[in-house]
């Protein structure tokens, strides 16, 4: 008998929710690895958020700390940035954004911080044998299916009409990211114009890890339909600011078995 | 009429945030109260909390048997007047049929552009999500 528990909490400005599966969700162990999972989240946001005053990422931007005396995670985090700006041929460049607050240009690596930040926090969900657990946080969401189990069904949502889905993937491990224009209007900006980008109305990127789902979806919203040909190994659903509808060959991804294989 | 629909779902999804964190952080007793008949076994309603909008105060339950969410209702909204009866009759269903339609996709949880604020998106998630806490 497989039973399934839920936990929401409001970290970042999101709503993350963690779902897991499995004889005992209710088991200690499994709250003790959901509330280190928050924590580490919480955590990451005091040092990268680039909301708060007094986060590393802002003091080091002001040039009150360098990048050697910062929490470590900052660096980590500043060198994928580059190495994300690499892989998307620029397409993901977290300078020059516009600054939550004030919209004067920053360096504001939340673009990549979220999906980095789930993605490490879930290796305290990792040792859970026999439990699957689904994290979402804010729509960007990432799965893991023990031997046997049914795969998650994550619903694609429309951005002409967020109650409704444009489709569902069926994934057993791996991410699923989108990233678009459908709640804070045109927040994508084209690195080389410095812009608001405007070809994309939704993207979505299946992948094995949300790091890189998130860091092409992201590139994708920014770049347009031509990102659909250099997303390396990922798949990924485009709605184009016209409406049309363009998903790269293999979407969603192979076909989900109706019980995972062992990882 | 469609941006007042936009308005009750938000409020509706505000809502069923608001009690499933009271839930997800133990801070209080939960307010979930299983006030179906005895007769639907494994069948419990979830209250959310009365919160007083500038249009009167809005309450909404969903009612999960088996795990799934089987009805949405709002058994308390603004009703003072022929003009909110009529916005009613029309926003309710809509949300309450697109919560169905989301559960008989059989849909786990919901892939979409980041939220920050209180988007209506955010009430099929946290459906899902209130369907699970207990």
């Amino acid at each position: 008998m497989t039973a399934r528990r839920a936990w929401v909490e409001q970290i970042m400005g999101l709503p993350v929710s963690v779902h897991v599966r499995g004889a005992d969700p209710g088991a200690a162990p499994v709250a003790e690895g959901v509330a280190r999972v928050f924590a580490e989240l919480r955590r990451a946001d005091a040092v990268l958020s680039p909301y708060r005053d007094g986060s590393d990422l802002s003091r080091w931007e002001r040039g009150e700390l360098c990048l050697g005396d910062a929490d470590a995670d900052l660096a980590r985090v500043v060198e994928l940035c580059e190495r994300a700006r690499e892989r998307t041929g620029g397409w993901f460049d977290p300078a020059g954004l516009p600054d939550p607050r004030t919209g004067r240009p920053r360096y504001d690596p939340s673009g990549l911080v979220k999906g980095w930040a789930v993605q490490r926090a879930a290796r305290h969900l990792a040792g859970l044998d026999g439990y699957g657990w689904c994290l979402n946080a804010g729509g960007d969401v990432l799965v893991r299916t023990p031997a046997g189990g049914p795969p998650w069904r994550i619903g694609v949502e429309d951005p002409a009409d967020p109650g409704r889905l444009l489709g569902v993937v069926p994934l057993c491990d791996g991410a699923v990211a989108t990233s678009g224009s459908a709640h804070r209007g045109a927040h994508i900006v084209d690195p080389f114009t410095g812009r608001a980008a405007t070809p994309v109305r939704a993207v979505t990127v299946v992948g094995p890890d949300l790091l890189w789902a998130d860091v092409h979806a992201t590139a994708a919203a920014a770049r347009g339909p031509a990102a659909l040909e250099h997303l390396a190994g990922h798949e990924a659903l485009m709605i184009t600011s016209s409406g049309r509808r363009l998903t790269t060959p293999g979407f969603p991804g192979r076909a989900a078995p109706l019980r995972c294989s062992p990882v | 009429m469609r941006r007042i629909t936009l308005w009750l779902l938000s409020t509706v999804s505000a809502l069923v945030l608001l009690f499933s964190y009271r839930t997800s952080t133990n801070s209080a007793a939960p307010v979930v109260a299983s006030s179906s008949p005895p007769a639907a076994a494994g069948q419990a309603t979830y209250k959310g909390s009365v919160a007083q909008t500038r249009w009167g105060p809005v309450q909404v339950t969903v009612t999960v048997s088996g795990g799934k969410i089987v009805d949405v209702a709002v058994p308390v909204r603004p009703d003072g007047n022929h003009r909110d009866e009529e916005i009613n009759a029309a926003a309710l269903p809509v949300l309450r049929q697109e919560v169905l339609d989301a559960q008989s996709a059989e849909i786990d949880t919901v892939s979409g552009a980041t939220v920050t604020s209180d988007g209506y998106r955010r009430s099929l998630q946290a459906a899902l999500d209130a369907a699970h806490l207990s």
